[in-house]
């Protein structure tokens, strides 16, 4: 077991190439910028406006974007964007339409897409072939909230051998030296979970975050990302000193949830504005 | 063909062959970690085994009768068939063995809140038995639909003490009640722990609720002994989640001689969406935390189901039994609603003893096979639960069957 503080983990040890992500944070850190990732769910209300957004995303200065992929059972996500999922799957959208979709947009844009998929899911379509088929697609890496690290050994060989990134996931009750086995297997970044509990926009953050966040930061030069919780500037400002990026999902999802009676031109605007808004305060935190 | 089953398993990561294991956020890592080990202490603390024995013979009631139904063989023209009442159980089916023990782990964890998932109401109502039994706070999840299908039960609960939330995504029923166990225990885990009721979910849960519900097996092999003189040639059982069916068949299970047989809902046809049956008709992917058997379409979005009961209403079913289902030990089947109603009325009138609906599957399984086998054979049925909180329901479902023809 090595000691933390004497060897640094390397993330990127598996890996014989970069990829994008790993261009995109090697340029950020170089300039000393922070990345701020939206969340959307692919196919809320429906695909076409999904691609729209993406593209909305892109032109506001978002340096990656997570496409989550329905589920019908996702036990990490909160109200906000479990209703989103169930809006999509009762319009009855397909994983295949979502790889089309995102096969017409991704590589339109600079901007680095993964997927947010459930282990259920990737499994069902088969572990090679979704990589292979999302990596077509022009993703460029997944997160998989349902699987740990001890179950991620197959997934895990199949990301590196096709240099896609497999984002992991360290919690608050995660132990110190889990979290640095999490950090060594996991590519692209780690995301680190703000919160114990579910998605969802949250008024304040735990106090402990920034020293958490802190710690791990010293023992790997893997990216470290932030999510769950974050949803206003003043969280940005508060966060982005120890972080690589910011991830922001149930607060834009739900202004998407708009588009089921606002006219699409509005939604779209609003939620470039507030993401312009979090990227400007990024920039000036 | 594959090796034969064992009962060593499943393995430290939880495997039962290739099935089980631990597909969770992350956030549960640690409790489920916490969990394993404290049940590792407790299985081989003297003091936990005797704590939880005690309750069981003057709590519960334990042994349950192994009841010889002589009117109900007769009627069905061939072998013997027995019911391990379960039925009689304090709080009326098998559910109190598991949440008994779970219980005692949660005090043994310093844990003082307590959640759990039903979907029948037998386990809310055990839960909120164990939790005022041992002065914990309790929050049973329950899918609407099943509120209303199960009402019996739910005042139960509220008079036991324990809060009801109702469960309005989804389906309205058991996997959505599992679904919102699980979020508040995203946010709960450092201070709660989740009474799981069946032999689902993540490593250690399927394995807990096996050994805590194998007192059912132990027992009828003793009693099976001692009224048979020998073991009986077929043991019947119904499957959800399948926590009676795995309590009973697991000590069987070396005993190969033994027919063991699992009985799952089979709704109203064998088409998608009218079924509860995943060993039956599913394929192997992942719900709740397991990689087991489910209903899935070709997306892996989990399918919705049907049983007439509450209990049965699960698009998955255990890791274990997955297992004993490729390795051929057990014979999975299945019963409709009709069959299961009519096994209902049937053991109601020869023996005076009204079954839980989702017991009932395995009574109409076990006449069936009765028909085929010899006067000198024995059937064991586990009689899992009473019917008192279904009458209700049956009455609704009988007289609308009644106008309607």
């Amino acid at each position: 077991m090595t000691r933390a503080g004497i060897t640094r983990y390397r993330g990127d040890k598996h890996r014989n190439e970069m990829n994008r992500i790993d261009e995109l944070f090697a340029r950020l850190r170089r300039a000393n910028e922070k990345a701020l990732m939206p969340f959307v769910t692919a196919g809320d209300p429906d695909l076409a406006f999904s691609a729209e957004v993406i593209r909305e995303l892109a032109a506001r200065g978002a340096s990656l974007c997570e496409v989550g992929i329905p589920y019908s059972d996702p036990i990490a996500d909160g109200p906000v964007i479990q209703a989103s999922y169930t809006r999509a799957l009762d319009n009855h959208v397909k994983l295949a339409q979502i790889l089309e979709t995102l096969a017409g947009v991704a590589p339109q844009v600079e901007m680095p897409v993964v997927t947010m998929v459930s282990y259920a899911i990737a499994y069902r379509h088969g572990l090679a072939q979704y990589v292979e088929d999302t990596q077509r697609a022009g993703a460029l890496g997944a997160i998989v909230p349902d699987l740990p690290v001890d179950e991620a050994a197959d997934l895990s060989k199949l990301c590196s051998a096709a240099n896609f990134s497999l984002i992991q996931l360290v919690t608050p009750t995660t132990p110190r030296d889990r979290a640095l086995r999490i950090a060594e297997s996991s590519t692209g970044f780690l995301y680190y979970v703000s919160v114990t509990g579910i998605t969802g926009e949250r008024s304040e953050l735990p106090a402990s975050l920034i020293d958490n966040v802190g710690w791990l930061r010293e023992q790997t030069d893997l990216p470290i990302c932030i999510g769950f919780g974050i949803s206003t500037p003043e969280h940005v400002r508060q966060l982005a000193p120890v972080a690589d990026g910011l991830i922001v999902g149930s607060a834009i999802v739900r202004r998407i949830a708009n588009a089921v009676d606002t006219p699409r031109q509005e939604v779209l605007h609003d939620v470039g504005a507030y993401v312009e808004q979090l990227v400007d305060a990024l920039r000036t935190a | 063909m594959p090796d034969p089953a064992t009962t060593s398993v499943p393995d430290s990561a939880g495997r039962f062959g290739p099935f089980g294991g631990r597909f969770v956020p992350e956030t549960l890592t640690r409790a489920l970690d916490e969990l394993s080990n404290e049940y590792e202490k407790a299985r081989t603390d003297a003091a936990f085994a005797a704590e939880l024995d005690e309750l069981l013979r003057n709590y519960v009631g334990r042994p349950s009768p192994l009841y010889h139904a002589r009117r109900l063989s007769q009627q069905c023209g061939g072998a013997q068939i027995y019911l391990k009442r379960e039925d009689l159980n304090h709080t009326g089916a098998h559910k109190i063995n598991n949440t008994l023990g779970q219980a005692l782990l949660t005090v043994r964890m310093g844990k003082k809140r307590v959640i759990a998932e039903t979907g029948a109401g037998q386990h809310g109502v055990a839960t909120a038995t164990a939790c005022a039994r041992f002065g914990l706070e309790c929050i049973v999840y329950m899918g609407e639909e099943d509120i209303r299908r199960q009402q019996p039960n739910v005042y139960s609960m509220k008079l036991l003490g324990a809060e009801v939330r109702p469960v309005t995504t989804g389906s309205r029923t058991l996997r959505d009640a599992i679904n919102d166990a699980m979020r508040d225990w995203m946010a709960s885990v450092e201070t709660t722990h989740y009474i799981l009721g069946s032999v689902v979910g993540p490593h250690p849960f399927p394995r807990i609720v096996r050994d805590f519900q194998a007192v059912i097996g132990r027992e009828t092999i003793e009693q099976s002994r001692q009224q048979l003189g020998r073991l009986p040639e077929s043991v019947v059982a119904c499957v959800g989640g399948g926590s009676n069916a795995a309590g009973m068949f697991y000590p069987f299970v070396d005993h190969t001689g033994v027919e063991l047989i699992g009985v799952e809902a089979g709704g109203r046809s064998d088409q998608p969406g009218d079924h509860a049956s995943p060993l039956s008709y599913g394929a192997p992917g992942v719900l709740h935390g397991s990689f087991s058997y489910v209903m899935q379409d070709e997306d892996g979005q989990t399918c919705d189901v049907h049983s007439v009961s509450a209990g049965l209403d699960y698009p998955g079913v255990g890791p274990e039994h997955s297992y004993w289902k490729d390795t051929g030990r057990v014979r999975y089947t299945s019963c409709r609603d009709d069959e299961a109603l009519a096994a209902f009325a049937t053991l109601a009138r020869t023996e005076g003893i009204l079954p839980a609906l989702e017991s009932s599957h395995a009574v109409a399984r076990a006449m069936e096979l009765a028909g085929q086998k010899k006067p000198d054979e024995a059937i064991v049925v586990c009689l899992s639960g009473r019917g008192d909180k279904d009458a209700a329901e049956i009455a609704r479902l009988t007289s609308r069957s009644n106008s309607a023809g």
